[in-house]
């Protein structure tokens, strides 16, 4: 056991756990930010998108102790109020079903529109591919990315 | 208790009304024992801090406060069709409530009060829509004759709308919460007496409500099966019976207690084999104080099994033994006239062989459930279920307490299908909590997930079609196998069941003169479930697979066939050509919701029409066509491919039509079109389950792989009939004609058939 300070969501936390933990279990488990969502444990599902240094990247699959003094943001924090132009966007186009993989999916539409705030068909797709919904809410959430792209 | 389940065993009519659609008697059963009314009446109770808030609760569905709050309860379970808001949506629109206002709490399992909750079958709509409208309009009835009164005018010239009681002849018009103190004494109105609304005159059906969780869900904050926290909870991770059946003989749990964290091992006793459907699996569960930790534990922990009659189990080598079984004679379950003779007159037959494989639910969200056995044994469950009533059943039992120390709370769910009706992943947590005298939430990985679902059968199916020499379908002659829900629960049953028969192999709904529909046996030898869909999936992958191929032989385009062989439009009954069982109608009976070959050509034409089908095919667009109705909902479906420059195929446009009676939510109505287009895709190209010694070879999305953006079908038409006829459910349906319309196409892109599931696109 090793005690962490964290940066998340600006917010300096301190935690115990053991160097192997995925920064997910440390979100869920030891923090109580139960938005970050479980759904392969392997970096193949995207639902435990959180940012890291203003990247996307699989929170299952970073342990804690790789996180270092990087900065992260978790759909808790990407807005005050959650009015991000992508939580807007997917307000505007319904896109959720069940809901479970969005956290995951808007995490990772907000970082790919930074990195590229007019991402074209493809780029979205090829973007957003390491994201599964099992529901099928894939068209929705393409045109909920492009209007957060014109909404920017 | 009775556990709600279609599908599971052969049941006559009666008994499957009982089981499967519990019942518009019942429910009024329910409402006249608790208030002599027609619905369940709390006519009127206090509440709030000081006891200032006045609340009138005209049934249990609705309560109108002094506040003016109007709340509605959800009692049938989120798993992403949108229900938690369409049902409230036809309450506040009877009630004339503001929507904007309306505030929704999803119910504890308690089919006493509540009626069936068990969300499965797309029937949340077509069983609760009439008793909704009766639910909103009492109280619409109440408040207009406490608002008629107090203005001395007839009540005929009140309505409601907007939250408000409105005076035609005035402007005289008043809030709902001023009203309920003056509703303290009123008497339940007869059911007579309550007129329901005018169709010309929803404010709220019929239109696009946005789901009522959105804003949680896109904040992260929406609660889910995992989400509940709960003081001193542990978090258990189960190491299972590597094969369904085994036992274990020994562990040793001593590497496992070193990680730290964990806390206590404790094995669970399985149900052997079969299986059952509410019963936990055989296993050693580390109990901890994290997830991780639980994870690590299990890793180090050591188990000797003894696996039992399934250790030789090969799903590939079954498969090759269904595939032979279909050459010969089976058990015949529907016969009309005499297809030997057909078919030995015929000029041609046309015979092929059909294959689908196992599927996995793979929810995103896996199985989670918490439990809380307190000190005076009740029970306290927080899971993601879809039937809480079974849950609440289940756990009971596995306890040996009494229902009615069970409560069951129902999260919104990440995601169904079909899986999580199950309980057995409840029944753990329980089961574990009782152990750890503590609070347990049992946290199954993709792994887990993946390894011990209640899977969609793996199928053979043989058609054999003949023509005379005029190109006209002499006869059809259906074999099917694969092994049965009811395999879960008994050896014996070894055909399926009349509900899976039913679903897409007896109702061949082709004015054909000479029919014979037949099964054979297999075994079970892992836990069979039921997916969104069902035995559609693979029925209707070779019925309309094979409907494509006898146009072609009839030199008739698709669409003209169907048309054509649909034959006039009437009701088609098929019991009387059922041989020793039932049709099973998806629990209905035939008169309430008859099979209407007008309302499926009407879908044809209409899909036939958006996807401008007969230039587009001149023009040389490559598209695919399959019309199936299943879940009593009438779907034709057109798929579009593309090849690029580069030859990758990909799928542009894909065209629904539906007629599902009434339109409650359109936009989840679409949604879901939406989505069973990609989640068919999953099973016509990505997605199969295979076992080799017992043991399920799929681990993860990487090799059990569900389909991502890049190849998902782009544009999404779906065409909503508009109609008053009574409504049906739309969960389901979109799945079943997707299959055969894409592999209908892809025969059109490549000039190859495609007779097994999944195939390369």
């Amino acid at each position: 056991m090793s005690q962490f300070t964290l940066t998340i969501n600006g917010e300096k936390k301190e935690v115990d756990a053991v160097d192997d933990m995925p920064l997910l279990w440390v979100l869920r488990d030891l923090l109580g930010m139960k938005g970050t969502k479980f759904g392969c444990g392997q970096a193949l599902c995207g639902a435990c998108t959180v940012h890291l240094d203003g990247t996307a990247v699989r929170s299952c699959s970073i342990p804690i102790s790789e996180v270092g003094d990087g900065q992260i943001t978790t759909i808790e924090g990407l807005s005050e109020n959650g009015d991000h132009p992508v939580q807007q966007a997917w307000v505007e186009h319904i896109v959720p079903q069940c809901g479970y993989c969005q956290s995951g999916q808007i995490m990772n539409a907000a970082a790919l529109l930074k990195a590229n705030p007019s991402p074209s068909d493809e780029e979205i797709e090829a973007g957003m591919a390491g994201n599964l919904c099992r529901c099928g809410t894939y068209n929705r959430i393409k045109e909920a990315i492009k209007s957060a792209s014109q909404a920017q | 208790m009775l556990p709600n389940i279609p599908f599971l065993k052969n049941k006559n009519r009666e008994d499957q009304s009982k089981v499967f659609v519990p019942s518009r008697r019942d429910f009024l059963k329910i409402g006249s024992l608790a208030t002599g009314g027609f619905l369940l009446g709390v006519n009127f109770q206090c509440s709030g801090p000081k006891g200032e808030t006045i609340t009138f609760a005209p049934n249990v569905y609705l309560s109108i406060n002094s506040d003016n709050e109007v709340t509605i309860i959800a009692h049938r379970s989120e798993m992403g069709t949108g229900i938690r808001t369409s049902l409230p949506q036809i309450v506040a629109d009877e009630l004339g409530a503001d929507w904007s206002t309306v505030k929704i709490v999803q119910a504890e399992g308690d089919e006493e009060k509540y009626g069936n909750q068990n969300t499965d079958g797309s029937f949340s709509v077509r069983m609760f829509y009439e008793p909704m409208r009766k639910a909103g309009a009492t109280g619409r009835h109440m408040l207009i004759s406490a608002a008629a009164a107090k203005w001395g005018v007839d009540a005929s010239e009140c309505d409601t709308e907007n939250g408000m009681v409105v005076h035609a002849g005035s402007s005289k018009k008043i809030q709902f919460g001023e009203l309920v103190e003056s509703l303290k004494d009123a008497p339940m109105p007869a059911e007579g007496d309550i007129k329901l609304r005018d169709a010309s005159s929803f404010k709220l059906i019929g239109t696009d409500v946005p789901i009522y969780d959105v804003k949680d869900i896109t904040r992260g904050k929406a609660v889910f099966g995992a989400d509940v926290d709960l003081p001193n909870m542990k978090i258990a991770v189960v190491k299972r019976t590597p094969v369904i059946g085994a036992k274990v003989i020994s562990y040793n749990d001593e590497k496992a207690l070193a990680v730290p964290g964990v806390v206590q091992v404790v094995k669970i006793e399985g149900s052997g084999f079969p299986p059952g459907l509410d019963k936990a699996l055989e296993g050693v569960a580390v109990i901890a104080e994290n997830t991780w930790a639980a994870i690590k534990g299990r890793e180090a922990l050591e188990v000797e099994w003894d696996l039992g009659e399934n250790q030789s189990y090969n799903s590939a080598q079954q498969l090759t033994e269904m595939v032979q079984s279909t050459t010969k004679n089976g058990k015949v379950r529907r016969e009309r006239g005499d297809f030997n003779s057909a078919s030995r007159a015929a000029s041609k037959v046309i015979e092929r062989t059909y294959e689908a494989p196992f599927y996995a639910h793979a929810t995103i969200e896996p199985p989670a459930a918490i439990a809380h056995v307190k000190e005076d044994g009740s029970c306290e469950v927080w899971a993601p279920t879809q039937h809480p009533q079974w849950a609440r059943g289940a756990v009971a039992g596995a306890l040996g307490i009494d229902v009615s120390q069970v409560k069951i709370n129902v999260t919104l769910l990440g995601g169904g299908f079909g899986r999580k009706s199950k309980p057995d992943f409840v029944v753990e947590a329980a089961t574990l909590s009782k152990a750890a005298k503590a609070p347990v939430r049992v946290q199954w990985t993709r792994e887990d997930d993946l390894h011990f679902d209640f899977f969609h059968s793996h199928s053979a199916q043989r058609i054999k079609a003949s023509l005379d020499s005029s190109g006209n379908l002499t006869g059809w002659n259906h074999h099917t196998v694969f092994p049965a829900i009811g395999s879960t629960s008994s050896k014996e049953e070894l055909h399926p069941s009349d509900g899976e028969m039913g679903l897409g192999c007896v109702d061949f709904p082709f004015d054909v003169p000479n029919i014979r529909i037949e099964s054979h046996e297999s075994t079970g030898n892992t836990r069979v479930g039921w997916l969104r869909s069902v035995s559609n999936i693979h029925h209707a992958f070779a019925m309309h697979s094979m409907m494509d191929e006898i146009a072609e032989a009839r030199g008739k385009d698709p669409i003209e066939n169907a048309l054509e062989l649909l034959g006039e439009d009437r009701d088609i009954t098929f019991q009387s050509e059922m041989v020793g069982g039932d049709y099973g109608n998806y629990g209905e009976k035939i008169e309430d919701f008859p099979w209407n070959t007008g309302r499926m050509k009407n879908v044809i034409r209409e899909v036939a029409s958006k996807s401008n089908w007969t230039a587009n095919k001149e023009a040389g667009k490559i598209m695919g066509f399959a019309a199936h109705k299943s879940f009593l909902t009438y779907v034709a479906c057109v798929v579009v491919l593309e090849k690029d420059s580069t030859g990758k195929i990909s799928i542009p446009e894909v065209f629904y039509a539906v007629d599902c009676g009434v339109a409650v939510n359109t936009d989840r109505i679409r949604s879901q079109f939406e989505g069973g287009s990609q989640f068919a895709t999953s099973l016509a190209t990505t997605s199969a389950i295979t076992f080799e010694n017992g043991q399920v070879q799929q681990n993860n999305f990487d090799t059990y792989q569900i389909i991502r953006m890049p190849a998902s079908p782009k544009k999404i038409h779906v065409n909503i009939i508009e109609s008053q006829i009574k409504p049906t459910g739309v969960g389901e349906p979109p799945v079943p004609p997707f299959i055969p319309a894409l592999a209908n196409a892809m025969y059109r892109m490549n000039g190859e058939r495609i007779y097994k599931l999944p195939f390369k696109v």
